[in-house]
C-alpha cells in the first residue's frame, strides 16, 4: 500500500467517524435527514459500482430494495431482524445471479428495459403472492429501530460499500471493469470473460441493496408493493448517482447529499408543486452540469477552463492536486 | 515453407462461415507453422477479416475446425481463445479511450496468455511501449496520439499477453511512406524474434518483404498458396483483383 492510500484511507475514517457523531446533535431533524443521506449514499454508491465503469444502467434497485423489505416485513414473526438482513442480501444475490446471467448478455437499451421490466414483475409477483394468501394488500413491520441505531447501522454499510469499492478498483476484477467500459470488444480478445465479471459486480451491488431494504424496512410500519417496489426509488438513486459522477467512488455521495437537501427543501416551501419543481431541477441538472458535481469540481479546480477539456490540457501542478483529491479509484 | 514433419501452430481446414444466404467464407483450409509469418491476402470483401474473426472466436463457424496445437478451438469463447495464446489487432484501431497509453497496454496482459499485475506489468508494459518505438509518457490519454502511434499501441497491447499467435488485420494500412517503412521493420523485427504472424494486408511491398507464404481469398474461397512471388504471378489471383480483362 502506499502513502497516498494510506493518506485516502485515513481521510475515510475520519469522515466517517465524523458522520458518526450526527446522533448526538440532538437535533432529530437532521438525523432523519441523516439517515435519508445514508440510505441513498449506500444504494447509489453500490449502484455505481457496477453501472459506473461499465454504462450498463440498472434500473432494478427497486426490485432488490423491494424484497430486502418484504423479507424482513414477513419474517419478522418467526426470524430475529439480524438473520433477516443476512437472509435479504442472500436473497438479493440468487436474485441477482440468475438475472445477471439471463440478461447481461444483452447490452444497450435492451438492459435498462429489461431491469426496469424486472422490477415490475417482481413487485407485480409480490402482490399476488400476498392477495392468494391473505386479504391484505401490506404488511405490518411491528418492530422499532431507533433513529441513531438504524443511522449508525446505515453508516457502517455505507463503510463497507466503500471498502468494496475501493478495493475492486485496485483490483484485477476493476481493472475488467473498466475495460469493459471502454469497448467491450476489446475486453473479450483480452481474454476477460465479461459475462462473469459484469455478473460479480451485478451481484455485488444488488446484495447492498436489498441489505437496505431490509435495514430501513423498520422505518415503514406498513409495507405493500407500491411502496417497497416503487420505480421513483430507483430512479431517484440514479439520478442521484448522476447528478454527483459515476467515474469516482465518492461521485454519488457528491449527488445524494445535495439532492437529499434539494428535495427537503422542496417538499418543505413547496408541498403541492414539489414533483413540478423537482423536474425542473432535474432538467436543470442535465442542462448545467452534465459530467455531475465531480466534473464541475473539477472544472472549477481546472479554473473554469473549457468544459470536456481533454486531461492532456491539465497542467502538471493541478494534475497533482487533483491525483491529491481522489479518494479510490485513481 | 510448412515443413511437412512439423506439427503446425494453427490448422484451418475446411472452414466455412455463413451469413444467411452468404458464404462469407467457403470450406477454406490452410496451416501455420511455427515461427512463420503468413500473408493472407485478397480484394476487398474476400473474407480475410472473416477468417481472423473465426481464428479469434469473435464468430463461430458454420461448418469445419480451427486447431491451435493440439487443440480444437473452434468451439470456445473468444475470451477462452485469447487466453490459448492468440491475439489481434483490429481493422480499424480500436482504443480504450478513457484510458492512459500504458493502461491501454497493460490491458493486453493481465487476463490473457501471460499474465502479470503490479510493478512486474507496469515494468513489462513500458518495456512494450519502448519494443514498439511508441515515445510518449505512460500516463498520456490515448485520444493525443496520433494514428501510427495508435497502431503501435494497438501492437504492444496484442503483444502483452506474449501471444503464440499474433493477427495483424490490415495493421499497416493508412499509413504515409515513410511509417509504412518503420511499420515493416516493427514486424521484420517480431518475425526475426520467433513471433508466429498471420498478416492481413493490401500492401504488397509488406506481403513481399515479410511473408514467406501467402494464402490469398476470394469471395470466400481459397484460390491460391505459395511465396508472395509465386501466388502474385498466379492468374486467378491477377483476375481476382484486377478482373477478367486484364488476366
Amino acid at each position: 500500500m502506499t502513502g497516498r492510500e494510506m493518506r485516502q484511507l485515513a481521510i475515510a475514517a475520519l469522515l466517517f467517524a465524523a458522520a458518526a457523531l450526527l446522533p448526538f446533535s440532538g437535533s432529530g431533524y437532521w438525523l432523519t435527514l441523516g439517515v435519508s443521506i445514508a440510505m441513498f449514499t449506500v444504494l447509489a454508491t453500490s449502484w455505481t459500482l457496477f453501472s459506473g465503469p461499465t454504462n450498463y444502467i440498472s434500473l432494478a434497485t427497486a426490485a432488490f430494495f423491494g424484497i430486502g423489505m418484504y423479507i424482513v416485513a414477513a419474517g419478522l414473526d418467526r426470524l430475529p431482524f439480524p438473520v433477516l438482513i443476512v437472509i435479504a442480501g442472500i436473497a438479493g444475490a440468487i436474485l441477482a445471479l440468475v438475472v445477471g446471467f439471463a440478461t447481461l448478455r444483452i447490452s444497450g437499451v435492451y438492459f435498462v428495459i429489461f431491469t426496469l421490466g424486472l422490477a415490475e414483475l417482481v413487485r407485480q409477483i409480490v402482490a399476488w403472492v400476498q392477495n392468494v394468501m391473505g386479504a391484505s394488500s401490506g404488511l405490518y413491520v411491528l418492530i422499532t429501530l431507533p433513529d441513531p441505531t438504524l443511522y449508525w447501522l446505515l453508516l457502517a454499510l455505507a463503510a463497507i460499500v466503500f471498502l468494496i469499492g475501493w478495493l475492486i478498483g485496485r483490483s484485477r476484477l476493476g481493472f475488467a471493469l473498466r475495460i469493459i467500459g471502454n469497448d467491450e470488444v476489446v475486453a473479450v480478445h483480452v481474454g476477460i470473460n465479461t459475462a462473469r465479471v459484469k455478473v460479480v459486480l451485478f451481484v455485488i451491488s444488488s446484495t447492498f441493496a436489498s441489505i437496505t431494504g431490509a435495514l430501513v424496512a423498520p422505518r415503514w410500519s406498513y409495507v405493500e408493493p407500491s411502496i417497497a417496489f416503487s420505480p421513483f426509488l430507483t430512479f431517484e438513486v440514479v439520478i442521484m448517482a448522476l447528478l454527483g459522477g459515476v467515474h469516482r467512488l465518492w461521485g454519488p455521495l457528491l449527488g445524494v447529499i445535495p439532492f437529499t437537501l434539494l428535495w427537503e427543501f422542496i417538499s418543505a416551501k413547496f408541498p403541492a408543486q414539489t414533483t413540478l419543481l423537482l423536474g425542473v431541477s432535474f432538467l436543470l441538472i442535465v442542462y448545467v452540469i452534465p459530467r455531475g458535481v465531480v466534473g464541475l469540481v473539477e472544472d472549477l479546480l481546472r479554473g473554469g477552463a473549457a468544459r470536456s477539456a481533454a486531461a492532456e490540457r491539465i497542467p502538471g501542478w493541478l494534475k497533482a492536486v487533483l491525483q491529491r483529491l481522489r479518494i479510490g479509484h485513481a | 515453407m510448412l515443413d511437412a514433419a512439423a506439427k503446425p501452430a494453427l490448422q484451418v481446414s475446411e472452414v466455412s462461415k455463413r451469413f444467411g444466404g452468404l458464404v462469407a467464407v467457403d470450406r477454406v483450409s490452410f496451416a501455420l507453422a511455427e515461427y512463420e509469418v503468413l500473408g493472407l491476402i485478397g480484394p476487398n470483401g474476400s473474407g480475410k477479416t472473416t477468417m481472423l474473426n473465426l481464428i479469434t472466436g469473435a464468430l463461430k463457424l458454420t461448418a469445419g475446425a480451427i486447431r491451435l496445437y493440439d487443440d480444437e478451438i473452434s468451439a470456445q469463447p473468444a475470451n477462452a481463445i485469447a487466453r490459448k495464446g492468440i491475439a489481434r489487432t483490429f481493422q480499424i484501431v480500436r482504443m480504450l479511450p478513457a484510458m492512459t497509453v500504458i493502461e491501454n497496454v497493460a490491458a493486453g496482459g493481465v487476463f490473457g496468455h501471460a499474465r502479470r499485475w503490479g510493478g512486474e506489468l507496469e515494468d513489462y508494459a513500458i518495456g512494450l511501449l519502448r519494443r514498439v518505438g511508441l515515445d510518449v509518457r505512460p500516463d498520456t490519454p490515448v485520444t493525443a496520439l496520433t494514428y501510427i502511434d495508435q497502431k503501435r499501441l494497438e501492437l504492444a497491447r496484442a503483444l502483452a499477453s506474449d501471444p503464440k499467435i499474433l493477427l495483424l488485420d490490415e495493421w499497416l494500412a493508412g499509413l504515409n511512406p515513410t511509417e509504412l517503412r518503420t511499420g515493416i521493420k516493427l514486424v521484420e523485427a517480431l518475425r526475426d524474434e520467433g513471433r508466429t504472424i498471420i498478416i492481413v494486408e493490401h500492401v504488397m511491398d509488406a506481403i513481399r518483404s515479410l511473408c514467406g507464404r501467402c494464402v490469398v481469398m476470394n469471395s470466400g474461397a481459397k484460390i491460391a498458396e505459395g511465396t508472395p512471388k509465386e501466388v502474385l504471378a498466379d492468374s486467378e489471383v491477377i483476375r481476382a483483383y484486377l478482373g477478367a480483362d486484364d488476366a
